[in-house]
């Protein structure tokens, strides 16, 4: 039996062993990223992985140089519009779907599902000449509106629904609850889960985007974190280290906010390969 | 009045908000795409007129379609298998009751907080030649012009961006896929005698199947759907060998970058080829995947 | 304390409802009494939860009327109706606390916080609720919550209560209890039951009234004891009593076209066989050879399955009596002569099942 807990032991030690070189790996860029964004301009070659020399200069400097503050500000706007936004809407039809008989529903719903089908990508040539003729370049209008409904979300939610019980919803009736009351009243407590999962997924989607901004905002003043990374980049294709102290500057609240809301993120995840 | 009609007013008030921005930013762009798309512009995109449905011949025969596919498509093969295989290996490795495993699993899905923009910015740090650590390390090979510059490489390292970027997703997937998995199916293979790999091969890995799936048809669409990473480290360089099909339609370098018709042509070849790709996928995989009950 | 409803009777007036042209109702009329404790009783898809949620409003009838308190309320929502009901499944609120879930509909009417507070305490009270006031559904057990269920409904003071199998998931002590406690409900609260189930002990033990449904049709409506004394056809005879009536192909102890029945308890088993059959004028007519084939010993009382000894042609018949357990049971393959005295026998059309009275009994034969 001893040499059977021993080699158990040794079979930990050698998990723990690989644990770390593997989180060293993974963790290796953030490292780099974070050494790099704290060291003065003219030590950016020396001791690259280690913080040798510290100072803020740098991230100063990118976020002066790179309009960050603005981009953050318009990246947080926009994410939160489009979150709340496409929960609200998610929840709308998605009640529709689940609760509501009306003619042509299975149709409807058919056509939702198909929208999930179109890449994104493929309609940006497109819309980018719709927001244009909006008079959208350059504005919050242009940024979210394309995003405030999701079939995925609408489709998720309405899951959720269809596990309720008939019951509860003629329970509600007989109590004198219509529609948007259930919806207040039962529905969306009963999916607050889900709907914590899809508003976190949402704003990280919106916070991400890339092509949309960088087509949509010529004017630096309307660059979100994204498009504002890339402006900086290329403005500042010699300095690189004041490149990597603006990605520390974008990457920064993104990797707060899913520390916190970690559940929420695996949930939202993972609903498409469970329920999928 | 019968049921049937009396929920319409609410079905109408509600449908209504998803049912507009859809129509507008999903469904009428796409119509409106496959319309542009069969219009000849000239150069400076101007004066486009229909003249028959073969522009759409014309593209997919072009070299510079095939060529632009040919780079999706292995970019694909690149980042797919591989980032899947270390999601999987990742998440076996982490689904253990060890002391202070949240800690791991908080760093192996910590990529997942990285945008495209982040994670290609800093392995551009990383690759360039003149700073970067790693470039330095790989040494003489990419010293010069730089692993990014090098026509025979750029490919392989915007894959490994890419593949980095995905991994915390994958990961994630995966370990929620392993944790719904029953213990008394491992419990009996281990009464079975089954060793670790056994057990592996004939209990996680046919389980795992539909999370794969959904974990593979994500991943396949991402690499279809990849543009910030051609954007951010090579510029669809050099020589075009990482001119993906959305760098063909929106890259500043690409070489229709001011012809509508053309840009929305590839843009609907696009959709064609990922809804082709998803059909096949779900139906290969389908006919061997486990679902549970 | 005592609620005061509003006066309500129920009258069904031809009422069909079909489901993508499966009846499930079928042109059925009844009229409810105001305070009746109303059974719907009926096997599984007979119709009776359908008739239940038409009344509650529930579901839109495809034919006939409902009327509640003398008004027609087909186009009135559940809402309006002064309906309340209790499901199977108790649908309660998940979310909310006991107190906050029996309060609820008191809430969706607009009642000021205090008072509806007050009432909802009263209502857990009644039901012996009051410690549970602060807890979630979740954390109570079936009982408790089919007693949330039921107050939530009481708070209402409802003229009708709709209840749709309430005790079905309750364990069968639980469910004995209950059962008085509904009764004694009903005469507090002095409005008007509307109760389905498909246990006929319920049915017997709390009705007032009982209305027997089969396919989609009410077969009989009478008190529990006139149902089980005289039921209208064959199958509310083989529906209420357990063991069920015996029912028995013409011939076989009367000559006559109709079927003739009787309950276990009215066979008598003489445990000498029977005389020969043949030149048999000393043996009296309902004097029938059997043969035993099953004892059950239940304690308070033993049932005998017996298989008579029919020169008829026809599928043999069981018959199924009833002794008291202190008289002496014959043992299995035992041959014995049973006794079906005049005054118990039931008699039903052969082709309809319907009861055929006395009188025309007598004319027929």
């Amino acid at each position: 039996m001893a040499t059977s807990a021993a080699s158990r032991r040794w079979r930990t030690a050698g998990r723990y062993a690989l644990l770390v070189a593997v989180a060293v790996v993974v963790l290796f860029p953030i490292w780099v990223m974070l050494v790099g964004a704290f060291k003065p301009g003219n030590k950016v070659l020396q001791d690259p992985l280690l913080p040798t020399s510290v100072t803020l200069d740098t991230l100063r400097d990118a976020w002066r140089d790179g309009k960050l503050g603005r981009a953050l500000v318009n990246s947080t706007i926009v994410a939160l519009i489009v979150t709340v936004a496409q929960v609200v809407t998610s929840v709308l039809s998605a009640y529709a779907f689940a609760f509501l008989r009306f003619p042509g529903r299975t149709l409807l719903f058919a056509l939702f599902l198909a929208t999930l089908l179109v890449p994104f990508e493929a309609t940006v040539v497109v819309n980018r000449e719709t927001v244009q003729d909006l008079g959208w370049l350059n504005s919050f209008q242009g940024l979210a509106v394309p995003f405030l409904a999701t079939a995925f979300g609408t489709f998720l939610v309405r899951q959720v629904f269809l596990t309720l019980p008939k019951d509860l919803r003629e329970a509600a009736r007989m109590d004198g609850l219509g529609h948007l009351g259930f919806l207040r009243e039962v529905a969306v407590p009963l999916a607050r889960p889900t709907l914590g999962a899809l508003a976190l997924f949402g704003f990280l989607a919106s916070w991400n985007q890339y092509l949309w901004p960088t087509v949509i905002s010529t004017d630096d003043d309307w660059n979100t974190v994204q498009s504002g990374l890339r402006t900086l980049s290329q403005a500042q294709i010699d300095r690189p280290n004041l490149v990597i102290a603006g990605t520390v500057i974008v990457a920064l609240p993104i990797f707060v906010v899913l520390l916190v809301f970690q559940r929420q993120l695996v949930r939202g995840l993972t609903a498409g390969a469970v329920k999928g | 009045m019968s049921r049937r009609w009396r929920d319409l007013p609410f079905a109408v008030a509600f449908l209504a908000p998803s049912l507009l921005i859809l129509s507008a930013f999903v469904l009428y762009p796409l119509g409106r795409a496959v319309w542009l798309g069969h219009q000849r512009c000239d150069a400076t995109g101007a004066n486009c007129r229909s003249n028959g449905w073969d522009q759409y011949v014309d593209v997919f025969r072009s070299e510079e379609f095939q060529q632009a596919l040919g780079v999706t498509v292995r970019f694909a093969l690149l980042t797919v298998p591989v980032g899947l295989a270390l999601g999987i290996a990742l998440a076996v490795l982490a689904d253990k009751h060890l002391r202070g495993i949240g800690f791991f699993r908080t760093v192996f899905s910590s990529t997942v907080a990285t945008s495209v923009a982040v994670a290609s910015l800093m392995w551009f740090f990383l690759l360039n030649p003149s700073v970067g650590v790693l470039a330095d390390w790989i040494g003489g090979v990419a010293k010069n012009p730089g692993l990014l510059r090098d026509e025979d490489t750029a490919l392989w390292a915007v894959a490994v961006s890419s593949i980095w970027a995905n991994l915390g997703f994958t990961f994630i997937v995966v370990t929620a896929g392993l944790q719904s998995i029953p213990a008394e199916l491992y419990e009996s293979a281990r009464v079975d005698g089954a060793g670790g790999w056994t057990r592996f091969s004939n209990v996680t890995l046919p389980m795992l199947g539909p999370t794969l799936l959904f974990a593979g048809v994500v991943l396949t669409s991402r690499a279809f759907q990849a543009y910030g990473e051609f954007d951010l480290l090579t510029g669809g360089g050099p020589n075009g060998s990482t001119t993906s099909l959305t760098y063909l339609v929106y890259g500043n370098n690409s070489i229709i970058k001011n012809n509508v018709g053309l840009q929305a042509a590839v843009a609907v070849l696009l959709f064609v080829v990922l809804i082709l790709l998803s059909a096949l996928q779900i139906r290969g995989v389908e006919r061997r995947v486990h679902y549970g009950n | 304390m005592a609620y005061c409803a509003d006066v309500a009777d129920v009258r069904l007036t031809s009422l069909t409802k079909s489901f993508d042209g499966v009846t499930a109702v079928d042109d059925v009329s009844l009229h409810i009494a105001d305070h009746d404790f109303m059974i719907l009783l009926g096997p599984s898809g007979c119709g009776k939860s359908t008739l239940l949620r038409m009344i509650a409003g529930l579901e839109d009838p495809t034919a006939g009327d409902v009327e509640i308190g003398g008004t027609r309320v087909n186009d009135v929502e559940p809402k309006q109706r002064d309906v309340a009901m209790v499901f199977q499944s108790y649908a309660l609120y998940p979310h909310k606390t006991v107190q906050a879930n029996i309060e609820f509909p008191l809430k969706v009417r607009g009642v000021a916080k205090p008072e509806r507070a007050e009432q909802a305490r009263a209502a857990a009270a009644t039901l012996g609720l009051t410690e549970y006031l602060g807890r979630k559904p979740g954390q109570l057990s079936g009982g408790q919550r089919q007693r949330v269920a039921l107050a939530r409904a009481i708070v209402r003071r409802p003229a009708v209560f709709c209840m749709d199998e309430p005790l079905s998931n309750l364990d069968a002590k639980l469910r004995g209890e209950t059962r008085a406690e509904l009764v004694a409900l009903h005469a507090r609260l002095a409005s008007t039951f509307v109760y389905v189930t498909h246990d006929q002990v319920e049915a017997m033990t709390m009705g007032s009234h009982v209305a027997v449904m089969n396919r989609g049709r009410i077969e009989q409506v009478g008190t529990p004891q006139e149902v089980y004394a005289r039921p209208a056809s064959v199958f509310v005879a083989q529906f209420i009593g357990t063991p069920p009536m015996n029912v028995l192909p013409a011939g076989v102890v009367e000559v006559g076209p109709w079927l003739v029945g009787i309950r276990p308890e009215h066979v008598t088993v003489d445990r000498s066989p029977a005389a020969p059959t043949e030149g048999s004028s000393s043996v009296e007519p309902s004097d029938t050879a059997a043969t035993v084939t099953l004892v059950e010993h239940l304690g308070h009382e033993t049932l005998v399955h017996a298989r008579v000894d029919s020169g008829l042609g026809q599928e043999v018949p069981v018959v199924v009596a009833r002794l008291d357990a202190r008289d002496p049971a014959p043992a299995m393959g035992e041959r014995v002569t049973l006794r079906f005295p005049a005054e118990h026998l039931h008699r039903f059309h052969a082709d309809t099942g319907r009861r055929v009275d006395e009188r025309a009994a007598e004319v027929g034969a």
